[in-house]
């Protein structure tokens, strides 16, 4: 009760540091322009694998540095969170009007409609989801749309055996008998009865799949599946930071720490957005 | 005048072909508030639910009718049928909490089914909730209005399901153990309500209960239930003058009287739980499906 009442007045750290990062984040791959510090894509090899700033060697303007090519590090960070916020956005998005339609059908309407759709999501979840996006990229072909399509296409599931399970007890509640015997048709109550009470777990899921979004291209984009044009990612550059660990760490380290800040921080905005919108602990 | 409610021969059966009601008949005249009395299980509740069109998908009706003014259920399509219990029946629930959507503000909940299903303008609808909410007694409507259900005490919330039962002006009301859930001191305002309600609309409630002082302060009529059987039925008054069946009698001699309120429940005696049994399966034996 503490703990909600907290985040009912809307002090929860965790709301405000997660939500926090991710807005800088955001912001910084909006205006990536304006704000990069260098040109992402300039090579200079008289300036390669310099230190971060706090280190000896380091060059002013190149604040973490640049990797094997010369290439400023923290301005291909920010130019790579838009890919990632791009496919965040999109491919979590379309998972969960996908997944959250399909759920909701599956769990107020039962019957056949939900032995169909348990089926497909069984079948689904069988694939390891790893490699069914690495399939999938490779029969859709590099590039953004399919990596988005590759993402929504394998995580609609999550959506759908969460707000499937909520919609069915849903079902059962005293008020959506009062709804029937009112009158309502079965759409107008599962819109209006049943689909406020899940809302907030959409919310909570919809952040966290942001945030698993962001790994999948990530790894999409380490084994070099996913945007096939020079822009960087994410994952691009950890790839290429692997393979110079040794000679300039931070060309690893730094991307990782973005990419793990951001996933946590959408995982826990969620939560505590989620915590928010429930009428009962708000 | 045909009945409010005129249930015939009802008979429910469960998937495993257990009969969870037993040819039922009752009926409720307009404007009277009928008594439905028995232990747990005895098929209360399943009973207001095949009156409402709710029963669940495990549970076959099997044979007789119902008719609502007249009006036979069975004969009408389910899009009519829904169109009339809509329009001329409410419940009024035994938990106030589940009853009402967590996530709506009551004043939501309460005016969009007089706006969606019967079609009344905003503001009539919002004039009829208010004045509804000054008959069960809500002092503060603007705050009531406004609140979620999980802000209102169990007491306030069993005022705003009776405000919204009465709100569309049904001609017949099921109330489902409505004080139950409650306690004792809230019961009986609860109670009164009702009461007050009832009379000032001139509404017929098919009233369940497993109360026996409820039904003596509130009802003109009893239908006594034990497995899903009608064993007695009776004017209020006569039933408690002289019960006839010796489950009635030992239903009373079960009630603990009011001035007493430590006196303890009397377990039903074996004789007469084992008078129940022969007249239960007697009914059983005479019954074919179809051929009641
Ligand atoms: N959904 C269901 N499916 C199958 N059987 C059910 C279902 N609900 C109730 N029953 C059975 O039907 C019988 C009647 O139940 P009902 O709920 O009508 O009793 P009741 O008289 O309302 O009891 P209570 O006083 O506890 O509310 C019981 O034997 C019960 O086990
Ligand atoms: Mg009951």
């Amino acid at each position: 009760m503490d703990e909600a009442s907290v985040a009912g007045r809307g002090l929860s750290p965790r709301l405000w540091l997660a939500g926090g990062w991710l807005l800088l984040a955001l912001l910084a791959a909006i205006f990536a322009p304006l704000i990069a510090p260098q040109d992402p894509l300039a090579q200079d090899l008289m300036l390669e694998r310099l230190p971060p700033f706090w280190l000896d060697g380091a060059e002013p303007g190149y604040w973490l540095g640049t990797d094997s090519l010369g290439r400023d590090l923290l301005s291909r960070l920010i130019f790579g969170g838009r890919i990632a916020f791009i496919v965040a956005f999109a491919a979590a998005t379309s998972a969960c009007l996908l997944g959250s339609a399909l759920g909701l059908i599956a769990g107020y309407f039962g019957g056949w409609p939900d032995r169909i759709i348990s089926r497909i999501v069984d079948v689904w979840m069988a694939f390891p989801p790893v490699l069914f996006a690495i399939l999938l990229v490779a029969v859709l072909g590099t590039g953004l749309s399919s990596v988005i399509l590759a993402i929504a296409i394998i995580d609609w599931t999550r959506f759908c055996r969460v707000i499937r399970a909520e919609a069915m007890s849903q079902a059962r509640m005293d008020y959506v008998e009062s709804a029937r015997i009112a009158g309502y048709g079965r759409m107008g109550i599962m819109l209006r009865e049943v689909l406020p009470n899940v809302l907030p777990s959409v919310v909570a899921l919809l952040s966290l799949e942001m945030g698993i979004a962001v790994i999948v291209e990530a790894i999409l984009s380490f084994v070099n599946l996913s945007i096939s044009t020079d822009d960087p990612t994410w994952g691009s550059i950890i790839a290429e930071g692997r393979l110079s660990i040794h000679q300039a760490w931070w060309v690893l380290v730094f991307p990782l720490i973005t990419l793990i800040l951001t996933v946590l921080s959408f995982s826990q905005f969620g939560e505590a957005l989620k915590a928010r919108f429930d009428p009962v602990l708000r | 005048m045909s009945a409010c409610l005129d249930i015939r021969r009802l008979s429910a059966v469960l998937p495993n072909g257990q009969r969870v009601l037993r040819s039922v008949s009752l009926a409720v005249q307009p404007g009277e508030v009928s008594a439905l009395v028995g232990e747990s299980g005895a098929g209360k509740t399943m009973i207001g639910k095949a009156v409402l069109g709710v029963l669940p998908k495990s549970v076959r009706i099997v044979e007789g009718e119902m008719l609502i003014e007249g009006e036979d259920l069975g004969r009408l399509d389910p899009k009519a049928r829904r169109t009339l219990i809509g329009a001329r029946t409410a419940l009024i629930p035994q938990d106030p909490l589940t009853a009402l959507n967590p996530s709506r503000r009551i004043g939501t909940q309460m005016t969009d089914r007089l706006v969606r299903i019967l079609g009344w303008s905003g503001e009539r609808a919002d004039q009829r909730i208010r004045q509804l909410l000054d008959e069960v007694q809500i002092r503060d409507p603007e705050r009531v209005l406004k609140s979620y259900p999980h802000e209102l005490s169990g007491g306030m919330r069993q005022r705003v399901l009776i405000a919204a039962a009465f709100a569309a002006e049904p001609r017949l009301i099921v109330a489902d153990e409505p004080t139950t859930a409650l306690d004792v001191t809230v019961q009986k305002q609860i109670l009164r309500l009702i009461a007050q309600l009832q009379r000032d609309h001139g509404t017929a409630i098919l009233f369940v209960t497993h109360d026996l002082g409820v039904v003596a302060k509130i009802s003109q009529k009893v239908s006594v239930l034990y497995a899903g059987k009608v064993v007695e039925e009776a004017e209020t008054e006569a039933l408690f003058a002289a019960p006839q069946h010796p489950y009635t009698r030992a239903l009373m001699a079960a009630t603990p009287r009011y001035t007493d309120p430590y006196a303890s429940l009397k377990p039903v005696d074996e004789s007469v739980l084992a008078g129940l049994a022969v007249e239960i399966a007697a009914a059983d034996k005479d019954w074919r499906p179809g051929h009641g």
